[in-house]
């Protein structure tokens, strides 16, 4: 059983966004704070403790119960490392791409990570889970008696958006039986015009907040190369100044709700209206100009 | 046809053996181009080997007659014996249809348990509207008191949530708010039907007991059977209790379930553990588990939820009996009553009586890891000497407190304890290293035909011979019934080993 006391929030956003970056650098700022912190990467990538660790990737829970044929044969200490300023790491694993089942991997190791005890002397537990809530699976985290706090990461990028309010639909389906509430949007800058006001908007219609606006720094990628946080990496820089102060929102946050995901169409309304997408005369217009470029157009 | 002639209907037993049915295996021996019969039997007597022995235990992916079987099965097994109680399987129709004959075909009784029919259409879209309408028809149609909800493979592949299901199965109107529908997560490809006994009973217990817990004692004790089979061990346990003088909650009492009277009227729900006590079952001053490994974690949300002390006690033998009753004594304060103490005296005679038939005898034995400890107990007790024991759902634990139970007697210094391994493996085991004895559930009659070991039945499930399940192991009386299977099994066999006239019938005694 888990104890109550600990925190359990989940971090969520269509794959390549940055979930692994923003989630491990928030959660340094966080264990910077003195808060006990542990990180259950839900992605058969494994890419979600590999800051904190300064590894390529750690073993996983499932890789290693494929190689001793049973999850019961391994044990906790083997999977669960530490990494910058005593935070615990765990990656769940998965299969290779194109087999298998990747959403009952990570039922089986959120089992065993509670049978063996690993949910113990803690403030938080973080799990960064994979692109979308695709399936059964993919939704252990935000179960009952799981995560509590959903944070989406997104950008103003006409996809990223997309996944971010599927993923309040899901929220949604689990908040009506259980107590899982949306914590926020993170923006994790993409230099698209107009983004803050328009991420501003989508969490306004999503019922929730945007906790923070990351702007883009390179020096992100200097550090990643590093295998590091911005915070251990550069810590009296500017990006990490904005990690801290996003791990202070998370900490302080009380804005917890229930998500309303709008349709498709009023999605796409949202874009036009934002000018990233052209409306339906634009569409016709652009349709009847020929569906496919000029020849000679690249 | 063979069968066309209504007055002499054949047996299945002589049907087969009539001239056109063999023709017609002759005819599919020859179309599937059967091997040589010489080339059979040689390949038969290869797989007596050692080398033959080896290759087999060298397998490593596969399992060749396994001896366990699924979660679910445990589960509904522990959900029978709660008052009117409908089993609930979320899963596909066929597995919930399979546990159900699976019980039938041992107790020759009728075993009610639904499921929530997921077809491929659930496995792509999720089962809850399986699960919300399943509840609805269950509750409507077959009137229980409580629906125990478990799953199946497929509902767990595809990650489905229990408790969000049913908190909307219930905000949905399939069954009122306050009925009350536990649940356990009990998928087929972890543990055993062991686990899943274990996962449903605690599902069950923290269900009913909810904001049960009063500030004094009940003064009862809680037994917990765990995946028991043997319907007399349930009663005998309850005899024990009321000659002692114990009162007591059964968790739960399956018995008047799986061996109900036949008055001519059909009832769904006989007997079973009253919800009530169920639920006052939180307030009571101890636990005693029979089995430790179909309760491992029901014991530990009783210690750790309820405050309660736990202890297993595994009345099986002279030995555990007594380690029972000085338990139920030292809890209770009662001593423990002469007519007891009158069982005990002849059960003790009764073993002295066989003692010389027993003593130094080599013994197999498979089955479920309580059972196996069960009768190793009794096994040093009378001397005899197990030498394979297999069991397939073997856990670390397991082998420990069965290691140091074999150290604890010279009889037990030549046993091999097999964990994870299958009667496929037994089999080698036994022809390599022949035995005295064997004993398991029905399966071991083809380790008996292929190696000619006397066997006797012992453990779940017994298809093929009637009313065993009726008996009890535990206790004295138990003991006196484990010993009448053991003693007089060898001996039939000394009878067929001294039959031939004027060869071996020299000792083909009356007096035994």
């Amino acid at each position: 059983m888990t104890d109550d006391s600990i925190r359990q929030i989940a971090f969520y956003g269509k794959g390549g966004i940055g979930k692994s970056t923003t989630s491990q650098n928030t959660i340094a700022g966080m264990a910077e704070l003195g808060q006990r912190v542990m990180i259950v990467g839900c992605d058969p990538k494994a890419d979600s403790t590999r800051l904190m660790l300064h590894s390529k990737a750690q073993t996983t829970v499932l890789h290693l119960a494929a190689e001793r044929g049973a999850v019961e044969d391994v044990e906790l200490e083997e999977v669960l490392l530490t990494g910058y300023r005593d935070v615990r790491c765990v990656e769940s694993g998965g299969p290779e791409p194109g087999v298998g089942c990747a959403g009952r991997g990570i039922i089986t190791s959120i089992n065993f990570l509670e049978e063996n005890g690993a949910y113990e002397d803690l403030d938080f537990v973080s799990y960064d889970v994979l692109g979308d809530v695709v399936c059964g699976g993919f939704a252990m985290p935000i179960r009952e008696g799981k995560a509590q706090e959903i944070y989406i990461v997104t950008s103003g990028e006409m996809m990223a958006m997309y996944a971010a309010n599927n993923i309040a639909r899901g929220v949604l389906k689990y908040a009506h039986s259980g107590g899982v509430r949306l914590g926020g949007l993170i923006c994790n800058s993409r230099k698209v015009d107009r983004e803050l006001e328009l991420i501003e908007t989508l969490a306004k219609r999503l019922n929730t907040q945007m906790l923070h606006f990351v702007p883009r720094d390179n020096i992100v990628q200097h550090a990643e190369l590093r295998r590091m946080t911005v915070i251990e990496y550069a810590p009296d820089s500017q990006q990490a100044e904005e990690y801290r102060t996003l791990a202070k929102k998370i900490i302080d946050n009380k804005n917890l709700a229930i998500p309303t995901p709008i349709s498709m169409d009023e999605l796409e309304d949202l874009l036009v209206e934002f000018g990233i997408l052209g409306g339906e005369e634009e569409y016709e217009r652009a349709i009847k100009e020929g569906v496919k470029a000029p020849a000679g157009v690249a | 046809m063979a069968q066309n002639n209504i007055d002499n209907i054949k047996d299945h037993a002589e049907l087969f053996h009539q001239d056109e049915y063999q023709e017609l295996f002759a005819g599919k021996k020859e179309f599937e181009g059967g091997h040589d019969p010489d080339l059979i039997a040689q390949t038969a007597e290869w797989t007596k080997t050692w080398e033959y022995r080896e290759k087999n235990f060298a397998r490593e992916a596969l399992t060749v007659n396994p001896a366990k079987a699924c979660q679910p099965l445990g589960a509904i097994l522990a959900a029978v014996g709660f008052e009117a109680t409908l089993p609930f399987v979320h899963g596909s129709q066929g597995c919930v249809a399979y546990f159900r004959s699976h019980f039938t075909r041992h107790f020759k009784e009728p075993f009610s348990a639904v499921s929530s029919s997921m077809t491929e259409d659930a496995a792509v879209f999720g089962g809850q509207n399986n699960l919300i309408e399943g509840l609805a028809n269950s509750y409507s149609l077959y009137q229980p008191k409580m629906i125990a909800v478990c799953t199946t493979c497929m509902a767990e592949v595809i990650g489905d949530d229990l408790q969000a299901f049913i908190n909307n199965a219930k905000a949905a109107g399939s069954v009122p708010q306050e009925f009350p529908v536990p649940y356990a997560h009990t998928p087929s490809f972890v543990g055993s039907h062991i686990t899943g006994y274990d996962n449903m009973l605690k599902g069950i217990l923290t269900n009913l007991t909810k904001d049960q817990k009063a500030e004094t004692t009940n003064g009862k004790i809680n037994f917990i059977p765990g995946f028991e089979t043997y319907i007399g061990n349930l009663r005998e346990i309850k005899r024990i209790a009321s000659l002692v003088g114990v009162d007591y909650t059964l968790l739960a009492d399956n018995s008047e379930y799986l061996d109900s009277p036949n008055t001519g009227e059909y009832n769904m729900y006989p007997g079973g553990t009253k919800l009530e006590d169920a639920a006052d079952s939180i307030n009571a001053e101890a636990t005693i588990a029979f089995q430790a490994y179909s309760t491992t974690k029901t014991r530990e949300y009783i210690e750790k939820d309820w405050n309660q002390p736990t202890s297993v006690v595994r009345p099986v033998g002279i030995r555990g009996t007594d380690e029972f009753l000085i338990k139920l004594s030292a809890l209770t304060g009662k001593p423990i009553p002469k007519e007891l103490e009158d069982e005990r005296g002849r059960a003790v005679d009764a073993l002295t009586d066989s003692q010389a038939w027993l003593h130094g005898k080599r013994v197999a034995l498979y089955g479920d890891p309580d059972l196996v400890i069960g009768l190793v107990q009794f096994l040093l007790e009378i001397g005899a000497e197990p030498v394979h024991i297999v069991v397939n759902n073997s856990n670390d634990v397991f082998e420990t407190e069965l290691r140091a139970l074999l150290d604890s007697s010279p009889f037990g210094a030549g046993a091999t304890i097999w964990g994870g391994k299958d009667l496929w493996h037994l089999r080698s085991l036994l022809f390599t290293e022949p035995v005295d004895l064997l004993i398991g559930n029905s399966y071991g009659k083809y380790l008996w035909r292929d190696t000619k070991t006397p066997f006797v039945r012992i453990g779940y499930p017994i298809f093929d011979r009637h009313h065993l399940h009726r008996y009890a192991t535990y206790g004295y009386q138990g003991t006196i019934n484990l010993l009448n299977w053991i003693v007089n099994t060898l001996l039939d066999e000394l009878d067929r080993n001294t039959i031939i006239p004027a060869k071996t019938d020299i000792s083909y005694d009356l007096i035994r």
